[in-house]
């Protein structure tokens, strides 16, 4: 099947049905039409900030994140306590729960069933960003 | 109001949009080469340290590369231009003047940023562009174009001003100006150079110092202009449209090796209409074609290297046109027996369509042609190039001995879904 790449920035419209109108008679609903739904808007607030990616593995499924779902992951957020964020510690990309906890903050995995989450004290940490959504597909 | 321009450009700006996608390339010198994977066109800052020079072949840094570990990519435009798009839309928001110069550099307008606010402003674009898009950049600031572009060299060479140099004050200038060659000085060409060594000009400072007069004789009216703008007075404005350009060309060597006739028309009927597609998004047309191909200096066997020009009637930027012209030069140099590994199309002296001269005898249908161009780039603009062409450029779907290749590509991470970073478990 052929999917059609997500141009970040366009407008994706979902048609918002009108009655078909025989000619003639004015449509009541034209004095209330709205643009179409832009999926985008909502997915993609700041969009050269933005970065689509894939994930893989279930090692944030308490966040609601699962294997295969797309993120959208926005640079020029400061990540809060509870955000999801796309990390780089030593080198590796990956997600992890950023933490606050009085002032210091701290990564941990969103998996319950994970060990706790413990870089080493000589760890280079780098924030990626913040993933701002979640896109899941059923059908493929 | 005096005028003032800032040009912001992405340091080692391919090798810094690979780096945002792959963390591991953090340190580590990398290189990405040109179409074909001919020759290092970007360099980071740990490539050059090794000695890697711009526009170095690769087959002369192969065992190097091997050795230091150095991170080698073929170029991926389709990326770099994304992330270039973005980072003009952050520029938008600090300036309402933009003028988008190449793939990596872009001019803004200053002028209505009070003098001694530039500097800091500057450092707020640098640091947003980094980290919204994570692509570093440096910022020279001047009350024109020429200086703005000499600032920028300085802040990319001077490690302690942290990415931003301002001209805009006389002492700044007075400061800086002796200490940059001749050869940073925007506009300058190697000819050049060499003559105003000859007048004991050195520096950029020298050259501020000519009378005008006298350096139009030697340079010309760009000489002249040139010092104008280096003492702050401009000459050259925010363009909305690019600099007319004074040649166009399409070359390309082959993946492999081509020695037949046909597959040689079919490869330069595909660069005729690619140029085609350049000259007419600049506006622009041409009397002539150069058609050239030759063998590899790096081949065994018989060498050959030949070119012929075909002229038109009258300046045209139709593709069907162009490829006819090609093709029929092709035939007129073609020779059987050797092993071709590049060939290329090349033009000179362009004009305006506009303003071009109308042939009295063979003049073609403009308004004809016209419609169809047209319409063939509308297609290609919303389905994707190369969806509509002519059928002598070769049909897509063949596996072509001169199709570029882009063996070592890093994923259109940004423009197609199914290409997009997979981030698993650390």
């Amino acid at each position: 099947m052929q999917i059609s790449p997500v141009v970040v920035g366009l407008p994706i419209y979902l048609p918002v049905y009108l009655k078909a109108v025989r000619a003639g008679f004015p449509s009541p609903a034209d004095d209330y039409l709205d643009q179409p739904i832009d999926l985008t808007r909502t997915l993609i607030q700041n969009a050269p900030a933005t970065f689509i990616m894939t994930v893989a593995g279930d090692s944030a499924i308490d966040v609601g994140i699962f294997d295969g779902s797309l993120i959208t992951v926005d640079r020029s957020l400061v990540p809060k306590d509870g955000d999801a964020v796309v990390v780089d510690v030593n080198g590796e990309r990956s997600i992890k729960v950023f933490r606050i906890v009085g002032g210091r903050s701290s990564l941990a995995f969103g998996n319950r069933r994970y060990p706790d989450y413990d870089p080493g004290p000589d760890a280079e940490i780098d924030v990626f960003g913040v993933v701002t959504n979640t896109v899941r597909r059923f059908r493929r | 109001m005096t005028r003032s321009f800032a040009l912001i450009d992405g340091n080692s700006f391919y090798c810094s949009c690979e780096r945002v996608f792959d963390p591991k390339l953090r340190r580590r010198p990398v290189i990405v080469l040109s179409n074909n994977d001919g020759c290092a066109v970007a360099r980071t800052a740990e490539a050059k340290a090794l000695g890697i020079q711009m526009g170095a072949p690769m087959f002369t840094i192969r065992d190097l590369c091997r050795r230091e570990g150095v991170v080698v990519f073929s170029s991926n435009y389709t990326l770099y231009g994304d992330m270039s798009r973005r980072m003009n839309t952050v520029y938008e928001r600090f300036a309402s003047d933009i003028e988008v110069y190449s793939i990596d550099e872009s001019f803004l307008d200053m002028s209505p940023v009070a003098p001694g606010q530039r500097e800091e402003m500057a450092r707020d674009l640098r640091s947003t562009v980094s980290t919204w898009t994570g692509v570093p950049t440096c910022v020279g600031i001047g009350p024109t174009k020429t200086l703005a572009k000499l600032a920028n060299k300085i802040a990319k060479s001077t490690p302690q001003l942290r990415g931003v140099c301002d001209l805009t004050s006389d002492e700044a200038r007075s400061e800086w100006l002796p200490l940059v060659g001749l050869e940073d000085v925007w506009g300058i060409g190697r000819a050049s150079q060499a003559k105003l060594a000859a007048f004991g000009c050195h520096t950029a400072a020298d050259v501020a110092a000519l009378t005008p007069k006298l350096a139009r004789k030697s340079l010309t009216v760009v000489g002249e202009r040139i010092i104008h703008e280096l003492r702050g007075t401009p000459c050259i404005d925010l363009e909305s449209v690019a600099p007319t350009r004074k040649g166009c060309a399409v070359t390309r060597s082959f993946a492999g090796r081509v020695e037949s006739l046909d597959m040689m028309q079919e490869a330069i009927a595909a660069h005729a209409t690619r140029l085609g597609e350049k000259l007419r998004h600049h506006g622009l047309a041409t009397d002539h074609v150069t058609v050239f191909f030759h063998t590899s200096p790096h081949d065994r066997g018989p060498s050959r290297s030949v070119s012929t020009t075909v002229d038109f009637p009258e300046a045209s930027n139709d593709t069907l046109a162009l490829v006819r012209a090609a093709k029929w030069g092709v035939r007129r140099i073609w020779k059987y027996g050797y092993r071709y590994a590049k060939a290329g199309l090349m033009t000179v002296d362009l004009v305006p369509l506009e303003a071009s001269q109308r042939a009295l005898i063979g003049a073609l249908d403009r308004e004809k042609s016209g419609r169809l161009m047209e319409a063939l780039d509308a297609c290609n603009r919303k389905l994707g190039r190369g969806v509509v062409f002519p059928a002598a450029a070769g049909i897509a779907r063949q596996k072509k001995a001169w199709v570029t290749k882009f063996e070592m590509r890093s994923p259109r991470y940004t423009t197609r879904l199914e290409e997009v970073p997979v981030i698993g478990r650390a």
